[in-house]
């Protein structure tokens, strides 16, 4: 069962930087292990991450085996009106989660 | 002699086994084919095409010494006004030694602000990391930093 932990300021003032934190809770198998009788472990990974605050991308990421599991991603938006961020990851065999967080522009 | 050796042998080897797949330490027998400075090059290359990638503006913050390559905090920033019309696009994370020489593609706006995103990342082995970013301007500015790695991440055995 995945889940995400989503980390937004409840309130900012109008042009603060502010910083947005996710975190999704997935095992993001590499597809490069093998079991102990030699066989392949298959990929399963998240492959996008994306923001979009009121409707309008404002992030997007590419993730490879690389990342380690639970992915976590932050980064930086600045706060220009009130409204709603969208979180989306997709991934393997057909994973798709959403999330999402308001924002109170004063 | 002989009678009393060979079992003692095939035990040790059946504990030495054993606890091979039990640990959780990497004892890999199986290695996948790992990135290369030249597969490295060549996944930049798909990046920035023919474009110059010049040294600077791009800060790398990760461990010089990692103990576990599982997960490895890693935060890369950009000098950047993040104006309308000067502003990071995307910034690439590639890797030498890791299967894969991609390690992460992140697009940033003008809206973002302050050009600096963070995550947490696997190493295989020790070795160095590049991180590119491209500029609203069409300019690619790169940094790179050398990890050492003790415990890899990516190839063990799973039960």
């Amino acid at each position: 069962m995945a889940s995400a932990l989503i980390n937004v300021p409840k309130k900012a003032k109008r042009g603060d930087i502010i910083e947005i934190k996710t975190l999704m809770s997935h095992i993001m198998e590499t597809g490069y292990r093998h079991t102990a009788s030699g066989q392949l472990v298959p990929r399963d990974i998240i492959t996008s991450f994306a923001c979009r605050f009121n409707g309008a991308e404002i992030f997007r990421a590419d993730l490879f085996p690389a990342i380690a599991a639970n992915p976590f991603v932050s980064f930086f938006t600045v706060a220009t009106e009130s409204g709603k961020f969208d979180f989306e990851w997709i991934g393997d065999n057909g994973f798709t989660e959403t999330a999402s967080a308001t924002i109170a522009v004063e | 002699m002989r009678k009393r050796l060979a079992p003692t042998r095939r035990r040790f080897l059946g504990l030495a086994g054993s606890a091979a797949t039990i640990s959780v330490i990497p004892i890999v027998s199986l290695h996948p084919a790992e990135a290369t400075p030249e597969t490295m090059a060549a996944a930049i290359r798909t990046v920035v095409g023919g474009a110059v990638v010049q040294t600077g503006k791009v800060k790398l913050d990760i461990p010089p010494l990692v103990e576990n390559g599982n997960t490895v905090p890693m935060t890369v920033s950009v000098t950047s006004p993040m104006s309308a019309d000067d502003y990071v696009k995307s910034i690439h994370v590639f890797n030498e030694k890791n299967p894969q020489p991609n390690m992460g593609n992140f697009y940033l706006g003008p809206k973002a602000g302050r050009a600096q995103i963070s995550t947490r990342v696997r190493l295989a082995d020790s070795q160095k990391i590049i991180a590119i970013a491209r500029l609203s301007d069409g300019s690619f500015w790169s940094v790179s930093a050398d990890v050492v790695v003790t415990l890899a991440a990516c190839t063990e055995e799973v039960m």
